[in-house]
C-alpha cells in the first residue's frame, strides 16, 4: 500500500434536529471526531419582516415583533415602542413603564427557563426541560391574562400598553414568584451540579472578552466573559433605573458559566418583578396605562360611544395611523438572548421607511465556526445551546 | 440626564471629526443619537480609529445595515452602529454607495461584519471590496433580486408549492387571488388620485 488519501469528512446537522433549535442546517466539516469548519446556513425561516414593515402602519408593525424571539416576544415590541416613542418625542405614564417592566422580566424567565433546560437536554438529561415548561406554562397564562394570546401578544403598544392589568392578575404574579424561587433552587439541585453537565459544560465554547466585543455579542455571553455589561444598568431604560437588582458576571467565558448566569438572572428578575408588583399597589403606580395623547393611543372603548373626539380618534388610528417625524433612530433594549435594536428611519409619514431589526441571535450564530473550530463533534450541540439561538430572530 | 448626555455627544462628535480629517465629512445629533457621515472609500481607517484611539474605545460592534434612497444618485446608506462600553456611548456612521461602487470589508477590523455585509449584499446589492465569502445569507438558494430595494415588489415574483405529480417543491410566478391592498392614507380628505369605479365618464366630462 502506498499512501493513503485522507479525506476530512463533511455531514450535514439539521436542519431537522432536535438540537439545532429550530431551522438550523449546519455544515461540518469534520476531521475525525474533531470540527474543522463549521458553516451555518440560516434564512430557513426568513419571512421578510423587515419588507412587510415597510408597508404597515406603525401599529401595524406591532405584532411582527413577537414572531421574531417568539420565546420572549414582549421584549422584542418593546424595543420597537421605545424607538417611536422616543422620535415622536412622548413619555410613557408611570403605571405604563411599571407593567412593561413587569412584563420584560416575564419574557426574561420565559427565555432563559427554556434555554436553560433546554441545553440540558442537548447534553443530554430530558427532566429539566419538563420541568422548566410547567414554568412556563404558568407564565404564559400571565400573558394571555393580560394580553389575550399566549405568545403573540402585542400588547406593548407606542405610548403604553394596551390594558391596564386586572388587580387579581397582580395578585396571581405574587403568589407565583416565591414558589418559583424554589423551582429554581430544585433546577439548580437537579442538574446545574451535576456531574455530566459540568463534563459537558466546563471549559468548552471558550470566548474572551476581546473577542466578545468584536463578534458583536451582547448580553449573556458578554457577562459569561466577565463584563458586567447590562443595557439595564448602563442605559437604563423605562424604570429600571429604581430598580434594586444585581448583575451575575462570569469568569471563564464558558458553556458552563452562561449557564449558571442565566439561573442568577431568573432570580434577579424574580426581585425585579417583586418590586414592579409592590409599586404598582402603591398609590404613585395607579393612572393611566397609555400616554393621554389622543393623535398617538387610541381612545377607550366607553369614550369612544359619548365623544365624537375619541370617535374621529379611533377612526384616524385605525385607518391611517399616526405620523412620525422624519429621522433615524437606534432604540435597544436588554433583551434576553442579548442587545435587541431596533434601527428605524422615519420619513414623516404613517409608515416607517426603513426598519432594520437587529438581533442578538445573529450575531451569536456567526461565530459558531470561530467557536467550535478544534472541538469535539459532541460539542457543537451543547455550544449552540449556549448561544441560545431562537430562529425566528435570526432569520426574520 | 439628556442634556447633559447631548453635551458629551457634541463633543464627541467634534472630537470624531478632528480625528480623522478628510475621512469623516460631517456629524450630526438628532433624537439623542449621534450619526457620522464618513467617505465610503475610507470606513476602514475610520472604523479602525474608532475602535483603537483610547479617547473612543468603540470596541464592541452592533450592526451594518443598508438603507435604499431610489431617488439619490448614490442610492444605498451603509449604516454602521458601534459601541463603546467605555464611555457608555453609541455612535452611527453613514457611508453611501451606489449599485456598482464597492464598499471596503470592515472584516478586518470587527470579524462580525462578516454575516452583516452578507446580509446587506443579500438584501440590497450592496458590494463589499474584500470580503472572503459574499454570498447570499437570508434567502431561498438560487434566489434572484435584492428584496429590500424600494423597487422590489412586496410580493415577489415566484411562488413555490410542493407538486404532487412531480414530487418535488415547484418554483412558479406569483398569482395573486386577489390584488396586493395597498392603501394610501396619507391625505384621505384630498381625495384619491386613482379613479374609483363608477368615475370614469365623470372625470372626462
Amino acid at each position: 500500500m502506498g499512501e493513503q488519501q485522507i479525506r476530512n469528512f463533511s455531514i450535514n446537522f439539521g436542519p431537522q434536529h432536535p438540537a439545532a433549535h429550530g431551522v438550523l442546517r449546519l455544515v461540518l466539516e469534520l476531521d475525525g471526531e474533531v470540527v474543522e469548519r463549521v458553516d451555518p446556513h440560516i434564512g430557513l425561516l426568513h419571512r421578510g419582516t423587515e419588507k412587510l414593515i415597510e408597508s404597515k402602519t406603525y401599529l401595524q408593525s406591532v405584532p411582527y415583533f413577537d414572531r421574531l424571539d417568539y420565546v420572549a416576544p414582549m421584549n422584542q415590541e418593546h424595543a420597537f415602542c421605545l424607538a417611536v416613542e422616543r422620535l415622536l418625542g412622548i413619555s410613557v405614564p408611570r403605571r405604563a413603564q411599571l407593567i412593561r417592566v413587569l412584563y420584560a422580566e416575564i419574557g426574561r424567565i420565559l427565555s432563559h427557563l427554556l434555554n436553560v433546560t433546554t441545553q440540558a437536554m442537548d447534553v443530554g438529561a430530558l427532566t429539566p426541560p419538563l420541568w422548566g415548561f410547567e414554568e412556563r406554562e404558568k407564565l404564559m397564562i400571565f400573558y394571555e391574562r393580560a394580553s389575550g394570546s399566549r405568545m403573540h401578544a402585542a400588547y406593548f403598544r407606542p405610548g403604553g400598553v394596551r390594558l391596564d392589568l386586572p388587580p387579581d392578575l397582580i395578585d396571581d404574579i405574587d403568589a407565583w414568584c416565591d414558589p418559583f424561587l424554589k423551582v429554581l433552587d430544585d433546577l439548580d439541585v437537579l442538574f446545574i451540579g451535576n456531574r455530566i453537565f459540568k463534563q459537558r459544560n466546563v471549559d468548552i465554547g471558550v470566548v474572551s472578552l476581546e473577542e466578545c466585543w468584536a463578534w458583536g455579542f451582547s448580553g449573556v455571553m458578554v457577562r459569561g466573559s466577565g463584563a458586567a455589561w447590562d443595557l439595564r444598568k448602563a442605559q437604563p431604560y423605562e424604570c429600571y433605573e429604581e430598580m434594586d437588582f444585581d448583575i451575575p458576571v462570569g469568569r471563564n467565558g464558558d458553556n458552563y458559566d452562561r449557564q449558571v448566569i442565566r439561573m442568577e438572572e431568573m432570580r434577579q428578575s424574580v426581585r425585579i418583578m417583586k418590586q414592579c408588583i409592590a409599586k404598582l399597589r402603591e398609590p404613585a403606580g395607579q393612572g393611566p396605562v397609555s400616554t393621554m395623547d389622543g393623535k398617538i393611543a387610541p381612545p377607550r372603548r366607553g369614550e369612544m360611544k359619548r365623544s365624537m373626539e375619541a370617535l374621529i380618534h379611533h377612526f384616524k388610528l385605525y385607518t391611517e395611523g399616526f405620523h412620525v417625524p422624519e429621522g433615524d433612530i437606534y432604540a435597544a433594549v436588554e433583551a434576553p438572548k442579548g442587545e435587541f435594536g431596533v434601527y428605524l428611519v422615519a420619513d414623516g409619514t404613517n409608515k416607517p421607511y426603513r426598519c432594520k431589526i437587529r438581533a442578538p441571535g445573529f450575531a451569536h450564530l456567526q461565530a459558531m465556526d470561530h467557536m467550535n473550530r478544534g472541538h469535539m463533534l459532541a460539542d457543537v450541540s451543547a455550544i449552540l445551546g449556549s448561544l441560545d439561538i431562537v430562529f425566528g430572530e435570526v432569520d426574520r | 440626564m439628556p442634556v447633559l448626555l447631548d453635551e458629551t455627544l457634541k463633543q464627541l462628535g467634534e472630537a470624531i471629526q478632528n480625528a480623522l480629517p478628510g475621512a469623516v465629512t460631517g456629524w450630526k445629533l438628532a433624537f439623542g443619537d449621534l450619526s457620522i457621515e464618513a467617505e465610503a472609500a475610507q470606513i476602514v481607517p475610520v472604523l479602525t480609529r474608532l475602535r483603537d484611539d483610547a479617547q473612543f474605545g468603540f470596541v464592541s460592534f452592533i450592526d451594518i445595515c443598508g438603507v435604499d434612497y431610489p431617488a439619490r444618485e448614490k442610492r444605498f446608506d451603509v449604516v454602521y452602529h458601534l459601541l463603546s462600553p467605555k464611555l457608555n456611548l453609541r455612535v452611527r456612521v453613514k457611508v453611501q454607495t451606489d449599485e456598482v461602487t464597492p464598499v471596503p470589508s470592515a472584516i478586518s477590523v470587527f470579524p462580525a461584519a462578516n454575516w452583516f455585509e452578507r446580509e446587506a449584499y443579500d438584501m440590497y446589492g450592496i458590494l463589499f471590496s474584500g470580503h472572503p465569502d459574499l454570498r447570499r445569507i437570508l434567502t431561498d438558494y438560487g434566489f434572484e433580486g435584492y428584496p429590500l430595494r424600494k423597487d422590489f415588489p412586496t410580493t415577489g415574483f415566484v411562488e413555490v408549492r410542493w407538486d404532487e405529480e412531480q414530487k418535488r417543491v415547484v418554483y412558479e410566478p406569483v398569482r395573486l387571488t386577489q390584488e396586493f391592498r395597498s392603501f394610501d392614507f396619507l391625505s384621505p380628505w384630498e381625495g384619491t388620485d386613482y379613479v374609483l369605479p363608477g368615475d370614469e365618464k365623470a372625470k372626462q366630462a
